[in-house]
């Protein structure tokens, strides 16, 4: 007698009236039933709210990353470390590193599939609206940056190519240093002071997301990290006329000056699946130029893989917690089902006189012990849909549930009662009716 | 009381023999039985304890295969058949009724009653219908959704003769069916069983009870596995 046999017996009428006579055994002992289920309500519960927050979290961090723009290559300037001791010497000199234009103009060059670049300077400094005033960054870029770094602008508008040709001194502030500086007044058509040179402010965009993305999360214990989200925007070549290209910054009592040609080029790269050539020939070009490690090169796309390598990693893991604690539940069923089998020894043989055939009690006995895994699933899925929503909902969390996550979960966990209710069904069913009917 | 020679015999029992192994010792239940038992008889088992009675039963039940001999059913040879067709030969041609009435516990009186009918594939509606109707019969029209829990132990020997009676069948089996019961209630379902008769139901009736052989048309007494008496087979070599 094998499985497809019983499969080919199971008419739906039949099936019916086992499904009703199933719950009315299970119903007879609602307490052991239900203990003997929770084996599977756990396991199924935990996989998907894991799931769920793993899905999550990996998609927070992607959305991050995709936000940098995954077919560009993002090159900053460092500070290096290692020039401490070289520097010993010219300490009181201006500190010289970072991107140069010449880096750029190789790039630009001669790496195959590069389209544009964005340069980008950047300055630490008080940003003063009358009396307020913050400490921000202000950043010389290109009219394009908005769109190569999808960056909103949200009021206003970006500043133009001619507005970067004629050096105008405009600016665009980022929505949290607007804010800052204009708490209760418009800031589009109004100044704000750097130093001694004066900005007209013509646009608002949205924050960095990197930036704001991790201020969130560490919450409120750094007044340095909110910093970071002050930014304000001009005209590379404004940064230039005003500011040189020594950058001066004083700070409580001492001073430093420092020569960065750029701070930052973002490297777009024109289709996906040149990025990472790319990028490997940037990073040639840079060893090349620089002797000491003055940058620090960001592949979005490389982030990317690497974040859903960790997820599949991530989900590898879960699948075998998932898998063993299906295991566990399963083993679970299959004593009380065994135990079931015994106590019930004589209903067997009551039956098998009345004409029941051993397939028949193999398909009861196999419907119930499914019929307990599969109600077992089945709120193992509602409590692991409730989970995540409540995490999401005290833990600001984000949570993803994915539809084949609750239809695998319950259809493994009706496998589990058709796997381990097999051996305690045929053991029924393998009875002999005399004895069966002897017992006490 | 209907029983004629010229009828086919519905039960044939030709040199039945019933060993059981007991770690060295074979012991022989029965020992060569040849019997013929025709529709509409009415007939009494008796012996002494151990003296192979209920060995007879699930023989003649199909619940056990005999260890030499044929056993005819309704003219088949039911000693050869399978496991599974076993079950349908109890389901469609048998009736069971036990001394501890064997009813399951979970199910209500019309559900118990239902049981065969379940395994012989009829609709739901099919069953209801006879399962009530029997249930009446047996003067149980009050108690249909009770549990067996609930019953007196008359009251679910009859449902137990209801559920016997539920797939028609050619032969009723009963062992033991009043040893639970006091005289009264014991003497109710020695009423049905005679009433059943009456409308033409074959019954073997197995029993301690001496006075059975008087209410029935026919007695055979069993001794050590043989059959020692038969009232038809004395009438007859008489
Ligand atoms: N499963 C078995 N294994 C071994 N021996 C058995 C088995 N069943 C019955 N016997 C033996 O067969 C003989 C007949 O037993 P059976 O149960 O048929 O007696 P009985 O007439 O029904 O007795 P009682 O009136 O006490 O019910 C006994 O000696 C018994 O020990
Ligand atoms: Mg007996």
């Amino acid at each position: 007698m094998s499985v497809p046999v019983l499969i080919r017996e199971l008419s739906f009428f039949r099936l019916k009236r086992s499904v009703l006579l199933g719950l009315k055994s299970l119903w007879l002992h609602k307490l052991r039933s239900l203990l003997t289920a929770m084996g599977i309500v756990f396991g199924v519960c935990s996989v998907i709210a894991m799931l769920a927050i793993g899905e999550g979290a990996s998609h927070e961090a992607q959305q991050q990353i995709k936000e940098l723009g995954s077919q560009n290559v993002i090159l900053r300037s460092v500070k290096p470390t290692n020039k401490t001791t070289a520097g010993e010497q010219e300490r009181s000199l201006i500190l010289e590193y970072g991107i140069t234009y010449r880096d750029i103009s190789q790039i630009q060059a001669t790496v195959p599939g590069v389209l544009v670049t964005i340069p980008a300077r950047e300055l630490k400094d008080f940003i003063w609206n009358e009396a307020l005033s913050i400490d921000g960054s202000t950043r010389g870029t290109v009219p394009w940056f908005p769109d190569m770094r999808n960056r909103k602008v949200q009021r206003g508008r970006f500043f133009t190519q001619i507005e970067m040709d004629t050096r105008a001194p405009i600016c665009v502030l980022s929505r949290s240093l607007a804010r800052h500086l204009f708490p209760l007044s418009e800031p589009i058509g109004d100044t704000v002071r750097i130093q001694s040179s004066y900005f007209r402010v013509i646009g608002v965009i949205q924050d960095d997301p990197a930036v704001a993305n991790s201020s969130e999360e560490k919450g409120a214990t750094g007044a340095t990290d909110q910093g970071a989200a002050m930014e304000m925007l001009i005209p590379i070549t404004t940064l230039e006329d005003h500011f040189g290209e020594v950058l001066f910054k004083y700070r409580s009592g001492s001073f430093e000056a420092e020569k960065v040609e750029l701070h930052e080029a973002t490297v777009r790269i024109d289709t996906p699946d040149r990025v990472m050539p790319a990028a490997e020939a940037i990073r040639h070009i840079l060893e090349r130029n620089h002797k000491d490690v003055d940058y620090t090169m960001v592949v979005p796309l490389d982030l990317l893989r690497r974040a859903e390598r960790t997820k599949q990693i991530f989900n590898i893991v879960l699948g075998s917690i998932a898998a063993i604690s299906l295991v566990v539940g399963g083993i679970g069923i299959m004593n009380i089902m065994l135990a079931t089998v015994t106590e019930r020894t004589r209903e067997i043989g009551i039956r098998r006189a009345l004409g029941a055939k051993k397939k028949d009690i193999v398909m009861q006995f196999l419907i119930e012990t499914v019929m307990l895994s599969g109600a077992g699933g089945l709120l193992g899925v509602a409590l692991g849909l409730l989970i995540p929503i409540i995490i999401t909902h005290f833990a600001q969390m984000e949570t993803i549930i994915q539809l084949w996550a609750p239809i695998l979960a319950f259809s493994i966990s009706v496998m589990t009662g058709v796997l381990f209710g097999i051996y305690p069904a045929f053991r029924a069913a393998g009875m002999n009716p005399v004895e069966a009917l002897r017992h006490e | 009381m209907v029983s004629s020679t010229s009828l086919e015999p519905v039960i044939e029992l030709r040199g039945v023999e019933k060993h059981y192994q007991m770690g060295d010792t074979l012991v022989k239940a029965l020992r060569g039985v040849d019997l013929r038992i025709y529709p509409g008889d009415y007939i009494s088992i008796l012996g002494p304890s151990g003296c192979g009675k209920s060995t007879m039963l699930n023989i003649l039940g199909c619940l056990d295969q005999p260890s030499v001999g044929q056993y005819f059913l309704d003219g088949i040879d039911v000693s050869k058949l399978s496991d599974d067709n076993l079950s349908q030969v109890r389901g469609k041609k048998l009736g069971f009724i036990f001394q501890s009435y064997n009813l399951i516990q979970q199910l209500t009186v019309v559900e118990n009653i239902e049981v065969p009918l379940y395994y012989q594939g009829l609709s739901e509606k099919e069953s209801r219908e006879i399962a009530v109707d029997l249930a009446c019969r047996v003067g149980l029209s009050k108690r249909l959704d009770h549990k067996p829990t609930e019953l007196s132990g008359g009251q679910q020997q009859r449902v137990a003769i209801a559920r016997a009676l539920s797939n028609d069948p050619a032969v009723i089996l009963a062992d033991e069916a009043t040893g639970n019961l006091d005289s009264k209630s014991g003497g109710d379902i020695l009423e049905i069983f005679d009433q059943l008769n009456a409308d033409g139901k074959t019954l073997i009736l197995i029993t301690h009870d001496e006075g059975m052989s008087k209410r029935t048309s026919r007695t055979i007494r069993l001794k050590d596995g043989e059959i020692a008496f038969d009232s038809r087979r004395e009438e007859v070599t008489a």
